[in-house]
């Protein structure tokens, strides 16, 4: 494809979508599909084609709308009306979509709230879960078909990568730094800076990796974006490549996540057709192509140099750094891994600009971030704020406090490696280092809340028990240092604990997030840690009555 | 009244998939693969979808073909919880056990499910027509608590629901679907 192509095929896209009246979008996306969202498509399109529609009316699968909880869902827009939502829609509710919604706006009505069965099934989009959302990453979700190229080209797609063509590998760098964008997996590393110094070190041979292995159980918006977004984490990556002089795209996805790889390779087959990745990109003479790579369900496959083993093909064990894999990674050349979230930003940065990007957030902390909102929240699901947001409107504005009613207690974030932060500290603003102050960390994204009936102490032994059994044995300060805490807890737990247990239990986290060989050992007590900081009375409560006072 | 021809039939077309995979799919594996820097992981993905689990005899082959030590084969096998060493019943229960599923309470629900089929996670009924796993999370977690069964996911469950799900898995009859990616691809 000519770089001009885009625009033309753009351009035709959009003349087409605009000829219909109305579109229904219906999430095909992993939780949606499991209620039958599928069965909602082809619902519609039958009905569509039964009322001989078809010119008037698209029926389209769609990326994940959010209200995961809630699902399926289908969105309805129409030049001539606001959208509208529909949740837990079955695929037997197709007629009275058609007829309650669909026919009348086609007859020219406006609708607020269709009647009848339909009332109870229609989501109010003032509603603070919507409004107060700031979607980038997640902007195409609901508008498009992730499983069409066309729609992605007609909103804008692969017009950054066109840009980067056209500009130094330095300037890519520069751009991505200015914005401010930082590491979504985590850590929080400068995307820019990680290029740059991947750039820096000369090689024939340099590889981009894609982290999909998205292992912290309660976390799925890496998921989310590759299923709903493929091409926005292909163009991500392409970029990448051009600013680091990057020869091969490796995607390392989870097992565990067949709809999300079944997308990407869909969505790599179609730009390898269209001339977007492969021998000559954009006829730019550049040649780039992808390898798929699967996890096999080990956390600690999240770790960069763990996770270049797995697509080694070997046990996913971690090794010391330096050297980094920016300069020794992939088949011993110099590697760069970028988080799923981190490079679908890539595109918008470009073609919006670094001043756009960095306009929203806090000082450090700059853009969106993706949370899965889960636990004992109202809402449930996948949900985008601006950094800097308190915790307190994302849980209790967003999130809609809890489904129980109960006061909330806590939220967890940052899954098995972050912590848990007490309701009074909910006017935090979300930013990498206020999440760390708060002795947790902003982790890849999962926000668990957790209400006043929930234990603190057993949820961070549910923690410890999983990062044990994630350990992959390799260093010692992990492997024993894990179990020996795991052991104390659970002592804890039964109410045979004593002060010297909850000691003990801070003195092993201390040797294991010094000695620790990776982050997984390093930051596995962290759960427990801001449990004892935050709640300690949770924990003397549960100790052997003798023991408090002996102390 | 059937014939013994016609029950041994259907007997057969009910029983689990075969023990190994055929000796030719193994060898599209390999061929798929051999080829490709550090792809065992991959090459193992394709045996476990299309028999359920990694027998030894079909390690064995597909080493030898690959020129993969066993040892090695074990090695990754052993350290990902994904790839099974033994064949898992006709179906395969998984209970969620991510944060959001626990906080739900999926621990009551898997012991509900034990207590059902009288087995203890990672087993499977004596029939084989049930095992019985725990797994890490499936990323629905707005659907919390779920149990998956062959793919087919049952959602928003109460805790104590496990016999409606058993009742509900011999009504849907959800089978894995085999891997729909070209072998030769």
């Amino acid at each position: 494809m000519k770089p001009e192509e885009l625009e033309v095929r753009a351009a035709a896209e959009l003349a087409k979508q605009q000829a219909f009246d109305v579109c229904l979008f219906t999430c095909s996306s992993r939780g949606c599909q499991s209620s039958d969202a599928l069965g909602v498509i082809a619902g519609l399109k039958a009905e569509v084609k039964a009322r001989q529609l078809d010119a008037k009316v698209q029926v389209n699968g769609s990326g994940c709308m959010g209200l995961c909880s809630k699902g399926p869902l289908v969105r309805m827009c129409s030049k001539t009306q606001k959208d509208i939502l529909f949740s837990e829609i079955k695929p037997e509710m197709a007629g009275a979509i058609m007829e309650q919604a669909v026919v009348p706006v086609l007859a020219g009505s406006k609708i607020e709230k269709p009647g009848g069965d339909l009332e109870q099934h229609t989501l109010d989009l003032n509603d603070p879960f919507f409004t107060m959302q700031e979607f980038s990453v997640l902007e195409n979700n609901g508008k498009m078909d992730p499983e069409k190229l066309e729609d992605y080209i007609a909103r804008n797609g692969y017009r950054a990568l066109r840009k980067a063509l056209g500009m130094s590998a330095e300037e890519i760098c520069q751009e991505v730094l200015a914005s401010g964008l930082r590491g979504r997996g985590g850590a929080g590393f400068p995307t820019g800076l990680k290029w740059d110094l991947t750039r820096n070190v000369p090689s024939d041979v340099k590889y981009i990796i894609c982290n999909g292995d998205e292992g912290d159980p309660g976390a799925f918006m890496d998921g989310s974006v590759l299923e709903g977004d493929p091409h926005a984490v292909i163009e991500g990556m392409l970029i990448a490549a051009r600013a680091m002089h990057a020869t091969h795209g490796v995607f390392y996805i989870r097992a565990e996540y067949p709809l999300a790889v079944e997308r990407v390779e869909k969505a790599l087959r179609q730009a390898r057709a269209a001339g977007l990745v492969g021998k000559n990109v954009l006829d730019s003479g550049w040649a780039f192509d992808f390898e798929m790579r699967l996890g096999a369900g080990a956390f600690v496959c999240g770790e960069e140099t763990a996770l270049i083993a797995s697509i080694e093909g070997k046990r996913g064990t971690p090794r010391p750094r330096p050297p980094f894999p920016a300069v020794k990674g992939l088949w011993d050349q110099p590697s760069c891994i970028n988080n799923v979230e981190t490079l679908a930003n890539v595109p918008l940065i470009l073609l919006r600009g670094a001043k756009w990007f960095a306009s929203r957030g806090t000082e450090e902390s700059k853009g969106t971030k993706l949370f899965a909102l889960t636990g004992k929240s109202k809402n449930n699901g996948l949900v985008e704020v601006p950094m800097g947001m308190t915790l307190r409107d994302v849980v209790e504005k967003i999130g809609g406090g809890t489904d129980s009613g109960l006061k909330i207690k806590a939220i967890q974030t940052g899954g098995p490696s972050g912590g848990m932060i007490p309701e009074h500290e909910f006017d935090t603003p979300v930013s990498y280092e206020n999440l760390h102050k708060l002795g947790s960390m902003m982790g890849s994204g999962g926000m668990i809340v957790i209400d006043e009936n929930d234990s603190v102490v057993e949820l961070a032994q549910f923690y410890l028990d999983f990062c044990v059994d994630e350990s992959c044995g390799k260093c010692a300060p992990c492997r024993i240092g894990g179990t020996q805490m795991l052991h104390l807890l659970n002592k804890i737990v039964e109410g045979k604990g004593t002060l010297e247990d909850i000691r003990t239990i801070r003195k092993v986290a201390k040797a294991m997030q010094k000695a620790s060989l990776c982050a997984l050992g390093q930051t596995a007590p962290n759960p427990t840690l801001s449990a004892i900081r935050h709640f300690e009375h949770e924990f003397t409560e549960r100790l052997l009555p003798a023991a408090t006072t002996k102390d | 009244m059937s014939t013994p021809t016609e029950v041994a039939t259907a007997v057969k077309a009910a029983a689990p998939k075969a023990s190994a995979a055929p000796q030719d799919e193994i060898t599209l594996i390999a061929n798929k693969w051999k080829n490709k820097r550090g792809s065992l992981i991959m090459a193992l993905h394709d045996l476990q979808s299309r028999v359920g689990y990694v027998p030894r005899e079909s390690a064995m082959k597909l080493g030898h073909l690959m020129d993969v030590p066993l040892a090695r084969i074990y090695e990754v096998v052993t350290f990902y919880n994904y790839f099974k060493l033994e064949a898992p019943g006709k179906y395969v229960i998984s209970v969620c056990l991510g944060t959001a599923c626990h906080i739900k309470g999926s621990a009551e629900l898997l012991s509900g499910m034990e207590k059902e089929l009288k087995i203890k996670e990672g087993q499977s009924t004596p029939d084989k027509e049930y095992h019985l796993q725990a797994v890490r999370c499936l990323g629905c977690c707005g659907l919390a608590p779920l149990v998956s069964v062959n793919g087919k996911v049952y959602a928003k469950l109460k805790t104590n629901e496990s016999s409606h799900v058993i009742e509900r898995i011999q009504i849907d009859k959800p089978m894995a679907v085999a891997d729909a990616e070209d072998l030769a691809d």
